[in-house]
């Protein structure tokens, strides 16, 4: 692209990361200020850092790029992934910090004591977390590709050992500070841009985003073809394209349809209810990002350092707020998208629109360049602080309930500071490695199934054993092997099965319509059927879940 | 274990006043002012604690009630949100309204969904923490 802004700015973000989790280092002494900040971070520091660790590069740079492919439909994950905070409000909040667990596994030991239960959902904890780390990976590697025309594999590289090492050396407490800087970054990141983007499009006379006549280029422009395909043209004429053909756009040429890349046109694009799956795929859609907020395992894992469960209910509100407030952005270069690059409609990497729309807009002078970069910069913030997130709760999960078990402390023990260092070692090589050898895996689609397996597991285990005092050990564990193997399955289809067709397609492609139902029907079924299992002691966990603080029980 | 010492507390003037309360009057009247002032409210505490008869619908009635504002508010975001995709399919002429030159689905989805969703956990966050300042209100002062 021969910005010459870009690479300064993405290594500043990287240097700075450091910087902050070495002076976070600097200030944690002991175990306990390591894995959770001593619990003295406050709400507001604490809402940034989880607004900053849940904005991954699917809403950074993911939302956009669907928006501008499939329109008003796919408004529904920036609306699921903000209203994800609420459903986890309204049901887990306060009750989860007064249970005083720190990761899920922990949650199940507090409400059902079961070593069992414990093991499978430090399973899905670790599935879940790897599932989401690999496309912040390949994602990052997608970007130093696209903005500064680096190797691939040196982007998913450098994000993890960043990523790894910041963990492994700095803990929580270092992470706390990291997020909460990184959720204003990606805020500034996209907002400022935003604002220019904006008052170019107002002075060049608001050209509308949907045309009576189809989009056309607003400048010259090259497309180099990458499969064999048929573009379609306004006037109704196609022409075949063989891999590696150029085709040269004047300002003002109608932008042709290409018969391999799945776009939304004109007013299917406008409107909603014209996507392949319908229906169904939209509810689906809405359940699993509604309720697999509150199963990821880097969201949970946050709740912990709130000082009560009064202050977890703020806190989470104040994280709807600010993450509300990001995704007013998105939408907006994915609409601004249509206008300035339609070229990635052709070539299908709408991914990059974010990063690709300043210079487009602007032009490629001082300006354009800087917003460019600060973009780029925001984009590695997403990549760096949402696997910092992931990978502090999987690091988390292997320290307390695998290393500390073999090293006989038993599970639920907390691990030394050396326990956890490794573990951060463990949780970082296995995305790493993943991220280089599995084919690259769409970003957004991937965070979606990570939501649907979340939503079919964790959270009716969350819920049930808040609210339900008949929840038992094997109902629990039969609804996150029926529901969230489902869900695993429906996954691993999508990933590396062959395509599928039909209603088989919908089902698979978005699974939580049908998984989470069924999850929920089992625990309470099976608990129901081993109603003798009921904890005893069910009525002091309610009492402790529930009981406001005020009461100093 | 808290609880437990805290019960003891309790228990122990009750039983031993009448013996030593004439003895040492000074000593008596601090510890007696102490524990009436203290002992409904720990007695309660207590209740809960041991899974009492009425500690045990205390603590129900308030998860109950917890749980009830809880589904009521997702029953508001199920129809003000979850019945959008449903509208839009069997009366196709309202996503073609245009509110300030863009049509209704995107002005709802794209900019008034968010601020529904924060007026909904703010009333959220209001009302709960009502109803735990009524549950502690009513462990306080169990008689009433």
């Amino acid at each position: 692209m021969g910005n010459p802004y870009t690479v300064p700015a993405i290594v500043a973000v990287t240097l700075a990361t450091l910087a902050i989790g070495f002076y976070g280092l600097k200030l944690a002494r002991t175990t306990s200020d390591f894995l959770v900040a001593s619990r003295v971070v406050s709400p507001t520091w604490n809402a940034a850092a989880i607004g900053g660790e849940y904005l991954s590069a699917a809403s950074f740079l993911g939302v956009a790029g669907l928006i501008l492919k499939y329109g008003v439909d796919v408004l529904w994950y920036p609306v699921g992934f903000a209203a994800g905070y609420l459903a986890l409000l309204l049901f887990v909040a306060a009750p989860l910090r007064r249970s005083g667990a720190f990761t899920l596994p922990d949650f199940c030991e507090v409400r059902l004591h079961s070593p069992g239960l414990r093991k499978l959902a430090t399973g899905f904890v670790v599935f879940i977390g790897w599932l989401y780390l690999v496309p912040q990976l390949q994602g990052a590697g997608l970007t130093l590709t696209t903005v500064a025309g680096g190797p691939y594999e040196l982007g998913a590289l450098l994000v993890g050992v960043v990523v790894t090492a910041n963990v492994a050396l700095g803990g929580m407490r270092a992470i706390t500070f990291v997020q909460a800087f990184q959720y204003w970054l990606k805020l500034t990141a996209l907002a400022v841009p935003a604002m220019f983007l904006v008052l170019h499009w107002q002075a060049d006379g608001r050209p509308p985003v949907t045309p009576q006549e189809g989009l056309t280029f607003p400048a010259a422009t090259t497309v180099v073809i990458e499969h064999d395909a048929t573009l379609t043209y306004a006037d109704g004429s196609s022409k075949e394209v063989r891999p590696g053909e150029e085709l040269v756009f004047q300002a003002g040429d109608a932008v042709p349809q290409v018969s391999d890349v799945d776009t939304a046109h004109d007013l299917d694009w406008l409107l909603p209810g014209n996507d392949a799956g319908g229906m169904f795929g939209t509810y689906s859609l809405i359940l699993a990002t509604f309720l697999g907020t509150m199963g990821l395992p880097h969201v949970l894992v946050r709740f912990y350092t709130n000082p009560n469960g009064a202050a977890a209910r703020r806190t989470t509100l104040v994280v709807l707020g600010l993450v509300g407030l990001f995704y007013f952005l998105p939408t907006l270069y994915g609409v601004l998208g249509r206008v300035y690059t339609p070229q990635l409609l052709m070539t299908g990497e709408t991914d990059a629109v974010v990063l690709l729309l300043p210079t487009a807009v602007l032009g490629t002078g001082v300006l354009g360049q800087l917003l460019a970069a600060l973009v780029a910069a925001g984009a590695f913030a997403a990549f760096l602080s949402s696997s910092s997130g992931l990978l502090t709760s999987v690091a988390g999960v292997i320290s307390t309930d695998v290393l500390a078990h073999a090293s006989d402390r038993g599970p639920g023990q907390r691990g030394s500071v050396r326990d956890f260092r490794m573990a951060a070692m463990i949780a970082g090589l296995v995305p790493v490695v993943l991220a280089l050898n599995v084919a690259s895996l769409d970003v957004s689609q991937v965070v979606g199934l990570a939501f649907a397996v979340a939503a079919s597991s964790f959270c009716p285990l969350l819920v049930l054993g808040i609210w339900w005092r008949r929840l038992t050990d094997f109902g629990a564990a039969a609804g996150i092997l029926v529901g969230g193997g489902a869900a695993v399955g429906a996954v691993l289809v999508t990933i590396l099965g062959p395509p599928l067709e039909g209603w088989a397609a919908a089902l698979i492609a978005q699974p939580a319509a049908w998984t989470v139902p069924l999850a929920f029907a089992v625990m309470v079924a099976v608990s129901l059927a081993t109603r003798r299992r009921t904890p005893p002691d069910v009525g002091t966990t309610m009492l402790r879940l529930h009981a406001p603080e005020s009461l100093r029980l | 274990m808290e609880l437990d010492i805290s019960l003891w507390w309790v228990r122990l003037p009750d039983m031993e006043q009448p013996t030593t309360g004439a003895g040492a009057p000074q000593r008596t009247r601090i510890v007696l002012a102490e524990v009436v002032r203290s002992r409904d409210h720990d007695r309660a505490r207590a209740e809960l604690a041991e899974q009492t008869q009425v500690g045990d619908a205390l603590v129900r009635g308030l998860v109950r009630a917890q749980l009830a504002l809880a589904l009521r508010l997702s029953v508001v975001v199920a129809i003000g949100l979850g019945a959008l995709p449903l509208l839009f399919a069997v009366a196709p002429t309202t996503s073609t309204v245009k509110v300030v030159g863009i049509s209704l689905p995107w002005v709802l989805l794209g900019v008034g969904a968010f601020p529904f969703l924060v007026v909904v956990g703010l009333t959220y966050v209001y009302l709960a923490e009502r109803n735990e300042q009524d549950f502690t209100a009513v462990v306080r002062r169990p008689e009433r």
